[in-house]
């Protein structure tokens, strides 16, 4: 531990060259905090499903209908406790961007399906008396500034029209991972306008929502489900939440990858960075390693002061770049509500950061250690002289 | 008396790729407990050589060297590390400070490697500046100081372990003539005051001078 000071005062020796260090390992810890915090944003979908839900659709695609009379021979196989069904309406909400999910949902049932977006029992009563009423996520509540009586008006672009809805509701969500984004309006409501502008359109479902009494049934009630509809003319697919998610984050699978990658890459950016650093510091600094080593210290305080150095320059580096990475978080995910409902940095996150700090500080000294190692007392002290 | 050092047919060479380069051929000498010896000889005779020889930070290919009874060359790294440590102080022509210390720090750094607590070391270093007459720039660092005062310094460092033996290779080399004055004054009381036997290189005349004997190397060889 005496030699803790020594590492101190080398440290602030080259001050511009220490602080740029420290700054670039900064950003690069930032940097990958941030990648590997939308890959998580990504993902957190998945952690946010139910296993004890599942997801019938059209088999051909997601984009095909069903019919909505499917719902009571979903509810009478044996294992399914309760169905309901959405439709995603999507529209245009003031301005394009404006992206949130806006899904026509079955009232009588949805919120029984998700127990997780907590809505006050007055609330839910409000929601399902009044045909216009919709019920939003406190995120776009917030975002929007709605208030319950405000109206909301949506033009409709998959289903056209000029829709008004009024809050009656404002859920919030019970886990971390809960998307609070969200607006809900009456399936009925949308099925109604269909009716008469559109009415081939009309009695169609997006999805059905199937919860089961005993998830570990999961794979016998799908396929009893999607055994009914065979040869039908809208064949169904039943599959669990989790891995209709999956599906979803499949089709981006690619980005991720290079996003991993790039995160990777800043890893072995910093390690350039700080390797670079330390070589300097340890090839000016051989006729003192020499010195000391001839006063009597060991090769291992030596390896001691250049290890502890690159180690406390990489940890302040890395600690720095984690503290500003909850602002930029908290900012990007701001701007990226609609892509990422939810964008939080997670502590594995913080932890995998920090050890990868850790170890590039290690790794950075090897070079340094090597020659300070093998370089004889004689020809260090011959050096620069 | 019995010597102090004793080297015999001490031999040393030096490879660059794969070529031999001789620098010292079957030295022998003795130096008596309380010399103050100067080793002279042009650039390049091999006496910094001999002096890492003696002081345990090089190694020869042949011969011993007997150091207060402790034959040198026959201890292992750490062992080597530990002798220097206890019984050599060193003193070099650039004093080679740690430019970050300041002056007590410096002094403190060998005592850092002993059992003495923090009280004791503040003693013993403060004695030591005391005896180079610097206990008013203690926590001055060597950019604060001049050549002749970090000189100084570096003495402070190598007697603050109260070694057997010290060695100063060049050490007026790189001052003034009033410095060199004062190192030089400063190492004739540390050898009569205190009785410290010291082997100093030197290619100066005056330096040498001021010893009580001179050795003379040639091309590796002792006249
Ligand atoms: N580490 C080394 N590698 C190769 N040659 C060396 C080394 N150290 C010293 N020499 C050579 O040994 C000879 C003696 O060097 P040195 O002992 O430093 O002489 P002096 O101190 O008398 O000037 C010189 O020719 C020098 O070039
Ligand atoms: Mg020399």
């Amino acid at each position: 531990m005496k030699v803790f000071k020594l590492i101190f005062k080398n440290m602030f020796r080259h001050k511009l060259r220490t602080a740029l260090t420290i700054m670039g390992i900064s950003i690069a810890v930032m940097a990958f905090a941030l990648l590997r915090t939308v890959i998580g944003a990504w993902y957190v979908g998945i952690e946010a499903t139910a296993p004890d839900r599942l997801i019938t659709r059209n088999s051909v695609s997601f984009i095909f209908p069903l019919p909505v009379a499917y719902r009571a021979r979903i509810a009478s196989i044996p294992g399914v406790s309760n169905v309901s069904y959405a439709n995603w309406f999507q529209g245009v909400y003031i301005d394009e961007r404006n992206f949130f999910p806006r899904m026509a949902v079955d009232v009588e049932t949805f919120f029984d399906l998700y127990p997780e977006l907590l809505l006050p029992a007055e609330q839910k009563e409000d929601f399902k008396k009044q045909r216009n009423a919709c019920i939003v996520g406190a995120k776009t509540a917030k975002k929007f500034n709605l208030k319950i009586g405000d109206a909301m008006t949506v033009d409709g672009d998959i289903y056209p029209g000029r829709y008004t809805f009024i809050v009656r509701g404002v859920y919030t969500g019970r886990d971390r991972a809960t998307d609070e984004t969200q607006m809900f309006f009456h399936w009925a409501y949308l099925d109604e306008q269909l009716k008469r502008d559109m009415p081939i359109r009309a009695g169609y479902v997006g999805w059905y929502v199937v919860l089961i009494a005993d998830p570990a049934q999961t794979a016998a009630v799908s396929a009893g489900i999607d055994e009914i509809f065979r040869n039908s003319p809208s064949e169904t697919k039943t599959e669990t939440e989790k891995a209709f998610t999956q599906g979803f984050i499949s089709m981006s699978s690619t980005i991720i990858l290079a996003i991993q990658f790039i995160s990777y890459i800043i890893v072995g950016i910093i390690l350039l960075v700080l390797a670079n650093t330390m070589v300097m510091t340890a090839r000016e600094r051989i006729m003192e390693y020499a010195v000391l080593k001839t006063l009597g210290f060991r090769t291992l305080h030596i390896a001691g002061l250049i290890t502890g150095e690159s180690l406390l320059i990489a940890v302040i580096g890395g600690a720095i770049g984690l503290a500003i990475t909850f602002p930029i978080t908290a900012g990007i995910g701001e701007q990226l509500s609609n892509i990422f409902p939810v964008f939080l940095v997670e502590t594995s996150t913080m932890a995998t950061a920090m050890s990868f700090a850790i170890m590039v500080g290690l790794i950075a000294s090897i070079v340094p250690l090597y020659r300070a190692m093998t370089t004889s007392i004689v020809d260090g002290l011959r050096h620069a002289g | 008396m019995e010597p102090i050092i004793a080297i015999r047919d001490l031999s040393k060479s030096y490879y660059r790729e794969s070529l031999e380069i001789p620098v010292l051929q079957n030295i022998s000498m003795d130096i008596a407990r309380g010399e103050f010896l100067a080793l002279m000889g042009p650039s390049g005779s091999g006496k910094t050589t001999l002096l890492n020889l003696i002081a345990g930070i090089d190694r020869p290919d042949a011969g011993s060297i007997l150091v207060n009874g402790t034959d040198v060359p026959t201890l292992n790294e750490s062992e080597l590390a530990e002798w220097r440590a206890q019984n050599v102080g060193f003193v070099f022509q650039f004093y080679n400070l740690l430019p970050v210390l300041t002056a007590f720090e410096n002094v403190e750094l060998p005592l850092l490697l002993t059992p003495l607590t923090k009280k004791q070391r503040r003693e013993h270093v403060e004695a030591a500046l005391g005896v180079v007459g610097l206990g008013d720039r203690m926590n001055h660092t060597p950019k604060q100081l001049s050549g002749g005062q970090e000189q100084r310094v570096a003495i402070a460092r190598a007697i603050v372990t109260d070694p057997t033996i010290i060695v100063a290779d060049e050490p007026t080399g790189d001052l003034d003539k009033r410095s060199a004055e004062e190192i030089l004054a400063l190492l004739e009381r540390l050898n009569s005051a205190f009785e410290k036997t010291i082997v100093m290189v030197t290619h100066d005349p005056r330096a040498a001078d001021r010893a009580h004997v001179q050795r003379h190397l040639e091309k590796g060889e002792l006249l």
